[in-house]
């Protein structure tokens, strides 16, 4: 069916733009097209002029800062590449990009490697299912700001549950989000404990998708339950793999709410992410053009990575795009 | 399934393994899951005991894994002492206002790209889903300098406007209007319907699910950010809920009780509508995996 349509379709395209080319467009069709553009318009218009006054517009508009010194009441000084020359000596900037960086490398694989085992543990059929699911899915809603106050109160090193329950245990009390060497990790352990819905479900839609008979043929050629999963299931999932990689280093490189509702950035910077760094200085300091470079920084090692990533999969022939 | 055993049984099987498929036994995943499930509701449940918590039991130490009374004493200073019905009035209708839109806008827009022929058309779309890529955070800055000359900084307009529409539920609803078949809409134009009609009355009823997705999408989106009114909206009677909240933690340091009710108050909303609606939550979320 699909490949006889996906053969006639271009076929009748052909068809009719030799008829039109071989004579000029009669007044009929002629006008028929201009009708048909005016009202594919019509249906597009408003929404394309929402993105464009709203995302194509503003990209452009903050490139053209990123070259201009500006605190949004002085008339606008054009200095070139100034703005990124200074970011890359500015330690704060680099130490933003160590911390953001940090934080991927924590998240990151935790949250995918958690998605895949919660996706494989949640896929199958037993009492209370629904209920685990409901469990593991539900803090995907709460918000980041009311992750962040939750993360206070649990992790308060003097009130808070977590040391409560080292204490009963008899282990040490820690400092948590007020010690610069472990803030990050408890940022890491919150967000995935919202996000962790997202790379399971993912990853529960994809093993539903791979056929049963696969399974149950490895294992009647005698391969054991893990080899069945490490040599059949692994390997059809990996452009999930892929695809959830991405996308998760994407959503970590912009960590900014949980750390606002956190630490602010402290102790002692510890927690200063890009977009945090970007926030201070363009809302707090007016360096418009300063911030938006860091912003364009920003894009471009989100790029760059995600670049990279597809790059790294196509060579392993690991199609997820 | 059914034959699956049945097939089992005939063929010679292991008899250990057999004796075990007999026995009704409980999975040994529960062993996994169960504590799992716990482990994801403790920070909840930990959030609600507070909220309802004494206030001076929070600050006690040792503090106590269980209060030793109830109190309402939190949520009563909450809604007494703040702003916090006006917050969640500005959420509410900042929500609804973005799906509302969102819905409108990008059906229509999805739409036209699916299914009408234009020119400018495959350009058009192809901007649209190269904007996917770009991250909100650089487009902060200009939207900013753009709405405090429009006059939008410090309104509710502010919050909603970018909002209206997006060029990931554009993408969403395209998707969906390719996967239905054109033979309905052709049915009805042959029968003298306009595309507006066509589209009103025979495509948009077909595209509940997929609208589902994209209010869900959008709720989630609207009602939890944070970011963007922290930047548009500095007075308080105009603040969304999360930026309530977020406030609170700088003006109301250790009280835990009244901070948690707060917390309660900003979350349970979307915990019902969950609750109410996992099925179309989930499908939310793997539609949003489709987003690269």
């Amino acid at each position: 069916m699909a490949i006889t349509t996906d053969v006639a379709a271009p076929a009748q395209e052909g068809a009719q733009d030799q008829s039109t080319r071989g004579n000029r467009l009669s007044p009929q069709l002629r006008r028929k097209r201009r009708r048909e553009t005016r009202e594919g318009w019509a249906f597009v218009a408003p929404a394309m002029l929402v993105i464009l006054g709203l995302s194509i517009f503003p990209a452009a508009w903050a490139l053209l800062l990123s070259l201009q010194k500006w605190n949004g009441f002085a008339t606008p000084k054009f200095v070139g590449v100034d703005n990124y020359v200074r970011l890359i000596s500015d330690d704060e900037f680099i130490d933003a990009i160590v911390h953001t960086g940090l934080y991927v490398v924590l998240f990151v694989p935790a949250s995918v490697l958690a998605g895949l085992f919660l996706a494989v543990a949640l896929n199958r059929n037993i009492r209370f299912i629904g209920f685990y699911r409901t469990a593991i899915f539900v803090p995907f809603v709460a918000s980041a700001a009311a992750t962040g106050i939750l993360s206070t109160y649990l992790f308060s090193p003097q009130y808070g549950l977590v040391n409560n329950v080292l204490r009963v245990l008899g282990l040490p009390a820690q400092g948590w989000l007020e010690d610069p060497s472990q803030a990050m990790v408890v940022i890491a352990i919150m967000s995935l404990w919202g996000q962790a819905a997202f790379t399971t479900v993912i990853y529960l839609a994809a093993l539903q998708d791979i056929p049963g008979e696969l399974v149950e043929s490895a294992k009647i050629d005698g391969a054991s339950r893990w080899q069945a999963f490490w040599f059949v299931v692994w390997p059809q999932l990996s452009p999930v793999t892929v695809f959830v990689t991405i996308w998760q280093v994407i959503g970590a490189i912009q960590l900014f709410d949980l750390v606002y509702t956190t630490t602010r950035g402290g102790p002692l910077d510890a927690t200063k992410t890009i977009v945090y760094f970007l926030w201070e200085k363009a809302f707090k300091n007016l360096q418009f053009g300063y911030g938006s470079a860091a912003a364009y920084v920003l894009f471009l090692v989100t790029l760059l990575i995600t670049i990279g990533l597809v790059v790294y999969a196509r060579r392993r022939n690991l199609e997820a795009f | 399934m059914a034959a699956l055993t049945s097939d089992r049984l005939t063929q010679e099987a292991p008899s250990s393994s057999e004796a075990k498929r007999r026995r009704p036994r409980i999975s040994g995943w529960h062993f996994v899951l169960a504590p799992i499930a716990l482990l994801f509701l403790t920070p909840f449940v930990q959030m609600l005991l507070a909220s309802l918590s004494p206030a001076e039991e929070l600050v006690r130490f040792p503090p106590p894994f269980i209060p030793s009374r109830l109190t309402f004493d939190g949520f009563v200073g909450l809604f007494t002492d703040t702003q916090i019905l006006r917050w969640l009035l500005n959420s509410t209708i900042v929500s609804v206002i973005a799906i509302g839109a969102h819905v409108v806008l990008c059906s229509l827009a999805g739409y036209g790209f699916a299914r009408l022929r234009f020119r400018g058309r495959d350009f058009g779309f192809l901007a649209i889903v190269a904007t996917i890529m770009i991250p909100t955070q650089l487009l902060m800055i200009p939207t900013y300098i753009m709405f405090s000359r429009l006059g939008l900084i410090d309104s509710l307009a502010a919050a909603f406007v970018p909002w209206l529409a997006s060029a990931f539920g554009i993408f969403l609803m395209r998707q969906f209007f390719l996967s239905i078949p054109v033979e309905l809409e052709e049915a009805a134009a042959l029968d003298g319907a306009s595309r507006l009609q066509t589209f009103l009355r025979v495509v948009l009823p077909l595209a509940k699910p997929a609208l589902a997705t994209l209010a869900i999408f959008t709720l989630l989106g609207a009602w939890n950010d944070l970011i963007w009114p922290l930047v548009a909206i500095n007075k308080e009677n105009l603040f969304t809920i999360q930026l309530g909240i977020a406030n609170f933690q700088s003006t109301r340091r250790t009280q835990w009780s009244l901070l948690m009710a707060s917390n309660v108050v900003a979350t349970a909303p979307l915990i019902a509508f969950f609750l109410f609606a996992q099925k179309h939550f989930i499908a939310t979320m793997t539609m949003s995996g489709l987003k690269g």
